[in-house]
Order: C-alpha cells, then structure tokens, then sequence
C-alpha cells in the first residue's frame, strides 16, 4: 500500500508555494488590499445577485472552508461532510421550530450538534488515511442520511422540515436581503475562526503532519488527536453553514445530508484550490451561481453540468482559482526582480 | 428452520452483487490504485443497457449477458486511455474525484433520457419458476445468480493463481517496481484489468435487472455500500473483498429477518459492521497493515 497523504504541492512541486503562502509572502499592502477587496465584495454581494443566491453563496463558503481545513492543510478529502452540515441544517432546524431561539443561538446549537457528532465519525475515520478515509467517511455520512430517513418522527422524512422560523428578537428577516446582513458577521467570525486555526501553531502542526506524518509522530506529536482535533473543528465550521442554510431557507430537506451533497463540497474547495482557504470561497460562489442560473433556465440535469465541472477541473485545472491566481502572481513577481 | 434457510439464501444471493462488484473494485484498485466511484454507474448501466436491448431491440437477456460486460469493458479501457490514466501518477484522490464527476454525468444522461422512474425486466423464461429443494423452493433466478456468482469468482481466483497473466497481475498489484525490474511490462496490462473490472460491473447490472427496479440511481446508493463492504474485506485483499461481500449479505438478511423490530436495522448494519471492524482491524479482515502513517 503506497501511503501517499494528500499533499497539494506534491502535484506541482516544481511550481511556486501554494497560494496561501503567496499570499502571506506578499507585502502588507497586497494583504490588506486584499482583505478590503473581499469585505467590500461581501457587503455589496446582495445588491448585485439575488438575496437568496447571496445568503447561499456565504453558507456554502463556510462549508467550503471547512472541507479545506481538512483537505488542504490536514491532508484528508473528508467525502462525507454533508453528515455535519445536514446535521446542524436539522438540529437548528428543530430548535428554531421548537424551542423559538433567535436563529443566532438555533445556529449555535446546530453547528454544536454537527461537532459532536465529528467526535466518534472522525475517531473511527482518522485510523485511515488517504482514500480509504474519503471512503469510511463517505460510508458514516450514508448512515447519517439513512437514520434521518428512517427517523420520521423528528425528520418528517421525504417531506422535510418546513417553516424553519428566522427570529431575531422581534426584528422581521423575512426579507433575504436584511437576512443576508444578519448573517454575515456569523459568517466571518466562522470564516476568521478558520484563518485563525490555520495560521496558530496547531495549524502548523496540522501542515506537518499533512507533509510528513512519520516525521511529525517522531517529533511527538500525537498524529490521531491532532487529527481528530480538525475534523471536530471543521465539523463545528460545516455546521455553521448547515445550520445558516436551513434557516435561510426556511426549509430542510434530506439533501442535506446526500453524499452528492459531500461531493459537491469537495469539488468547490477544488475548483477554487486546495489549500488556499479563500479559494474554496471563490469556488462556493461560482458554483451556487451556476447552479442558480442553471435552475431558472429550466436546465433538469444539473449533475451533468456539476459533473462536467468535476472532471474538467480534476483533469486540467487541480490547483484551482486561487491557486493559478497565485501561481501566475508569483512567476511574474520573480520575473520583476 | 427453513426460514432461516430462506433468509440465509436470500442473504448469499444479495452478497453476490456486493461480491462481483467488490472483486471488480479490488481488481482495478490493486492494479491502478484507483477507487472507482463509477463502479455503480456501470453497474446501472449494464442494468439500464439489459433493459434498452430487450425493449429496444428484442434483444434477449442471454445476449445482454455478454454483450453488456464485454461493451462497458471495452467503454471502461476507453475511459482508462483517455482520462483516468493521465491521473494515476497523481494521488490517488484525484481519480477518485474525477470518477465521483462521470457518476453525475452518466447518471443525467441516462436520466435525461429515461427518466426516474423504475422499468420491468421480465425474468428470462428459461429461469422463471422455482426449484424445489425438499423442505423449501427458491426461485430459479436466485439459484442461477448465485452459482454463476459463485463459478465466476473461482474462475477469477483460478486465473489469478494459475495462469501466467494472473501472476503478472499478482506480482504487479504487490511490488509494480519490482516487477517491471523483472522485465514484465506492467502498464501494457494496466487497461485490459480495468476493463475487466468495469465489465464485472456490467454483468452484476445484467443479472439484477430481473431481480430489482432499473433506474438511473440503482447504482448510487449501492456503491457506497460496497465502500464499507471493501473497507470492511480490506481493499488491497482480492479474496477479502469477495468474502465481504457475502459475509455483508448474509449479515443484512439476518438482520432483517430476525431484527425486524428496527426497520433501520437492514440498511445501516453494514455500517456498523464498518465501524466494528476499524476499531479492531483498522487496516480490514483480510487487508494488511499500511506503513505506519
């Protein structure tokens, strides 16, 4: 067995540092202006797209995110994240039903469940590496669909839970584009919680073992608890987005936990470059887009489509948006000098 | 005493599909180290293509027996030279995700053609009706499905371990390195192993399409299944995946009959069976330790 961990510069080891450390190379100015391009794109986002497509696009961006923490910078393709973020999407869902929290709280509850539930998934999942991981935790997600299938009492099935309620002290979302603001700031605070953890020395440790798992457990470090760690993490950040989403649409349904679901996670951190944290942002965005345009034009076969983009990205474009982007940044940087 | 015997039938007839399909997976991921999420749609197709031939055509099922496997084997070594082999020096995580994007294609397309709804296929006539085995009768169908399963996996095991070609094959999935030091060419048989594979998926879809609904989606939610059944055999491990198979089978109609009070009990066993088994053998039954990682 060729234990090949997952590590994206390994596919182009001649070619620049992956993007997350162009960025961090560049000079303060590039950063900032950087980070003040993104914040300003996601306060206007809602007055150019339609709300709704806005709000999705920031719950798939934490999602996104959440994958990458794993795949990018722990070296584990998780293929079966859907059971976090459908978990928390039926958790808040419920809470928000019964309990009547503000949906800032239900969210929290949501995304609590979806941790919770990383524990044992992840215990069991991290005693594999590489492929088989994507496929024990590709195996676990099908059993979480299965019992939210079966559960019908709680999960009312095929039919989904509806009338998800959006309360906030009294104040009226029922407009997406307020909506789209009073989520937001949750979004960023999940999304600085993700830059956080990569750039603190456990996410460094995170990288190493990602690199070279032999050497990291010589050094001491025990490789499953640190493992195990980020994916309870990355869970807990899926989750935020589940638990958003449910609430955005007022609605859950058993999509959420479909392994195509999982699949589609894994090829927008793809599509936006492995690795690069903001990448799969860009990813998420594109692709909620896509599919949004594809479904008013009354297109049915939208797999096709996603499908397509799949192969054509594994094929031609592995490193992905952010990465070319950095890549291209860095070739022409060096020319410079 | 003979329901026990019918649900132990049952349960060998079900491990059967698992089995073909674990063997076509354990095949291709010791010769390619590629997981192919695509097993399922082949599987559907060759379903789906049974099915097309019979109404489309009048082809009858004893045709589509051969004519099903050999054609999604020669699509199978196509799709092998064009795209799957451009990424095998790669992780091996990229195959994978790029056969997870032709699962979504091939499924649509057949959707878009046939749409969702599930399609008869009558059971061929020389295998209707049942035979009687003193205290019990089984249909005739599961009786075929179950020994031609059974015949075709000792003649898999027999070309593996008696023939020069599986030798090559043998030698190549435990040390590729070595073995081309030896002379053999390895990639030369690379193609053909996959298309034998993906042919095995075919003809597990023509044995079902009398036995259970043809749709687009048979083959979905199957092949995560056989994931747990071949994690649970231990992938690296030919013998391990097809005993698996039947072991997950049997496991399941047992469950189901006599575990009846939980409805959910049939589905998710497999499962549980999965998370047993890495708790104690992280690496499968019959699969062997990886490096430490």
């Amino acid at each position: 067995m060729t234990n090949t961990v997952h590590t994206p510069t390994d596919a182009s080891r001649s070619t620049p540092p992956s993007g997350l450390i162009a960025v961090a190379r560049a000079p303060g100015w590039v950063r900032y202006a950087l980070l003040a391009v993104g914040l300003a794109v996601a306060a206007w986002l809602p007055n150019g797209l339609y709300p709704a497509v806005a709000v999705d696009i920031l719950c798939w961006a934490l999602f996104a995110v959440a994958v990458d923490l794993l795949l990018g910078f722990t070296g584990l393709m998780s293929f079966g994240h859907a059971a976090f973020w459908g978990t928390s999407a039926y958790v808040t869902g419920l809470v928000a039903i019964h309990a009547g929290l503000p949906f800032p709280l239900a969210v929290l509850a949501g995304a609590l469940a979806a941790a919770v539930l990383a524990v044992p998934i992840g215990y069991l999942a991290v005693k594999r590496t590489g492929i088989y991981f994507a496929m024990v935790t590709l195996a676990f997600a099908q059993l979480v669909y299965y019992v939210a299938n079966e559960w019908r009492s709680v999960t009312q099935g095929e039919n989904g839970l509806q009338g998800v309620p959006r309360d906030l002290f009294g104040v009226d979302l029922t407009d997406d584009y307020f909506f789209y603001y009073a989520i937001l700031p949750i979004v960023l605070l999940g999304l600085a919680a993700a830059w956080r953890i990569v750039h603190s020395p456990f996410g460094r440790v995170l990288v190493g073992i990602r690199d070279n798992p032999a050497r990291a457990r010589a050094l001491g470090y025990p490789v499953h608890r640190y493992k195990l760690t980020a994916f309870v993490l990355s869970g807990f950040i899926a989750g935020l987005g589940g638990g958003l989403f449910a609430v955005g649409h007022r609605f859950v349904s058993l999509d959420v936990l479909h392994w195509t679901t999982s699949g589609k996670a894994v090829i927008v951190v793809v599509l936006g470059g492995i690795g690069t944290l903001w990448g799969g942002v860009l990813g998420a965005a594109l692709v909620v887009r896509l599919e949004d345009l594809l479904s008013f034009s009354g297109f049915e076969a939208i797999g096709l489509v996603t499908g397509g983009i799949f192969v054509l990205v594994v094929v031609l474009f592995r490193r992905g948006i952010w990465g070319s982007v950095a890549a291209l940044a860095h070739r022409l940087a060096t020319r410079r000098r | 005493m003979s329901g026990f015997a019918q649900n132990t039938f049952n349960g060998l007839v079900s491990g059967a599909f698992y089995a073909l399909l674990a063997l076509g997976l354990a095949v291709i991921f010791g010769m390619l180290r590629v997981v192919n999420f695509a097993h399922g749609a082949f599987y559907m197709l060759g379903a789906f293509g049974a099915y097309v031939l019979l109404t489309e055509a009048g082809v009858p099922f004893w045709a589509a027996l051969v004519i099903m496997p050999v054609g999604l084997g020669l699509l199978g070594m196509a799709l092998e030279r064009a795209v799957i082999h451009r990424l095998t020096t790669l992780d091996p995580l990229y195959n994978f995700l790029l056969t997870f994007g032709l699962t979504l294609i091939l499924q649509d397309l057949v959707k878009l053609r046939y749409g969702v709804q599930s399609s008869p296929y009558e059971t061929p006539s020389l295998l209707s009706g049942s035979v009687d085995f003193g205290l019990f009768d089984f249909p005739t169908y599961r009786v075929f499905i179950l020994g031609f399963t059974v015949l075709l996996c000792v003649a898999v095991w027999w070309v593996l371990t008696r023939t020069r070609i599986g030798m090559v094959v043998r030698a190549s999935t435990e040390r590729p390195d070595l073995t081309r030091a030896f002379g053999i060419d390895v990639g030369r048989w690379v193609t053909p192993v996959f298309g034998f594979g993906i042919g095995l998926a075919g003809l597990a879809g023509v044995l079902a399409a009398p036995m259970r609904a043809v749709n687009p989606l048979m083959g979905a939610d199957l092949i995560i299944v056989v994931f747990a059944v071949v994690v649970i055999g231990g992938l690296g491990s030919i013998f391990g995946s097809v005993a698996a198979g039947f072991g997950i089978g049997l496991v399941q109609a047992w469950g189901e009959a006599y575990l009846s009070n939980f409805p959910l009990v049939s589905q998710t066993i497999v499962f549980v069976v999965m998370a047993g088994v890495l708790l104690w053998r992280p690496a499968g039954l019959f699969g062997r330790e990886e490096a430490p990682a």
